[in-house]
């Protein structure tokens, strides 16, 4: 957990296990060199991981938040420090500064349908959300995770997938932008599994993360539904640095997306999602 | 003896159609299935039909000799499949092969054409959903053509 008195000082973590997820995406197994009191996040909140050397990222947190004698963070090796991580390997340490930032809205959500639409390695911000919400199914409606890949080689937390899908209370679909022969599940953009999802649009909260211009088509699609956008969250993406709302590198807006996000609440920040000058 | 006009006249994509429209459709609908693997239509096929699917999914597919056949989408129970029947020169521009057992309400495009020439206002009618439908998938397959999830690096 992040020194409050000093949000800037990593905490060192040693990589306990490393997990290939697909091709280029591992998600990794973090405990304190040192004992501690245990990291407490809520869903959807962020670290910002530093390998020390190299430089620090800023990493949605994918593990169950009733776990707190490690986290796991989901990681897509594209940039240098995520390359570094994956190169740490097992036994590596890494510096960890968070929880950071907002959290999806799980008590709102109570008493509702949930509809969570994730593209991508969105989906690592968003599961352990739906650790919590398994937790507590009795206090939610009609559950439905709608997920979108790129192919079948890309779907994240396969088994994971499988295994939710055996549930009965719970409406998993999984599509991809394309396929070769051999797949028998959906093809097609996430936005097309909406319409036949099972769930009531005026007491719906819907959680969505992926890239924006997923979630800005997933949202009109939602809207189509009859999706109230108050009812909508999203979670954002920016160059987030400092991760506490002081630096200004992740500004969105009047807001910062480090501090006043990731996630937000659509109607907050409608008027300037998806505009170019922001 | 149960008819297909109750079913169409619920469906959400002929909702709102006028009763006298959805019995002229009745009449030209009927039950078909197609086993897992059965082609449904091919490219180049002539395009008389088109279908509401109710059970079962099929796959859009695109043949390349280099790659083999390319899913470009998949459509499931809801869906409708099919909008050359309407467009000259009415020729199929994919393959369509049900993935698994599939059962469908087939309409008479050929005969709803004819239909369409003689009535403008219903012309109107099916256009109007089908061009609706024409957007989705074009809006679908330039979202995947920008190959959302790709590392830009």
């Amino acid at each position: 957990m992040v020194d409050t008195a000093n949000p800037f000082i990593p905490t060192q973590y040693r990589i306990q296990k490393v997990l290939g997820e697909t091709y280029d995406t591992f998600t990794v197994e973090l405990v304190p060199l040192q004992d501690n009191d245990g990291f407490s996040f809520l869903p959807g909140q962020f670290n910002m991981l530093y390998v020390f050397g190299v430089g620090e990222a800023p990493i949605s947190l994918c593990s169950d938040p009733a776990i707190e004698t490690s986290i796991k963070h989901t990681i897509r090796a594209v940039g240098t420090v995520t390359s570094a991580i994956q190169r740490l390997g097992r036994g590596g340490v890494v510096g960890v500064r968070g929880p950071f930032g907002t959290h999806w809205p799980l008590d709102d959500a109570k008493g509702n349908d949930v509809v969570i639409v994730a593209g991508g390695i969105g989906l690592a911000p968003l599961r352990p959300a739906l650790y919590q919400i398994f937790a507590h199914r009795e206090k939610y409606g009609r559950i439905a995770l709608l997920f979108g890949a790129r192919t079948p080689h890309d779907i994240l937390y396969k088994h994971e997938l499988e295994r939710w899908r055996g549930r009965f209370d719970v409406e998993i679909k999984v599509t991809v932008d394309s396929a070769i022969n051999g797949w028998r599940g959906n093809v097609g953009v996430v936005t097309t599994l909406i319409p036949g999802a099972q769930f009531d649009p005026l007491n719906t909260i819907a959680m969505i993360c992926g890239p924006e211009v997923m979630m800005r088509f997933t949202i009109k699609e939602l809207q189509n539904r009859g999706v109230k956008t108050e009812n909508i969250y999203i979670s954002m993406e920016r160059n987030m640095k400092c991760g506490v709302g002081f630096c200004g590198h992740c500004q969105f807006g009047p807001t910062f997306v480090c501090k006043d996000g990731p996630i937000f609440r659509f109607d907050r920040i409608n008027t300037i999602f998806g505009k170019r000058e922001i | 003896m149960r008819t297909l006009e109750p079913f169409l006249a619920e469906h959400p994509f002929l909702k709102d159609l006028a009763p006298e429209y959805i019995k002229l459709l009745t009449g030209c609908a009927s039950n078909v299935r197609f086993d897992a693997g059965q082609f449904i239509f091919r490219e180049g096929d002539e395009a008389n039909n088109f279908y509401i699917i109710r059970h079962g999914k099929v796959t859009i597919q695109l043949f390349a000799v280099e790659r083999g056949a390319i899913t470009i989408q998949t459509i499931e129970a809801g869906d409708i499949l099919g909008w050359s029947w309407l467009i000259s020169p009415y020729i199929c521009r994919f393959d369509a092969q049900a993935v698994e057992l599939t059962r469908a309400i087939a309409l008479d495009g050929k005969c709803l054409r004819n239909k369409c020439e003689l009535n403008h206002d219903l012309g109107y009618e099916l256009l109007k959903r089908f061009s609706h439908i024409i957007v989705q998938r074009l809006e679908a397959t330039r979202l995947q053509l920008m190959d959302l999830y790709g590392a830009h690096k």
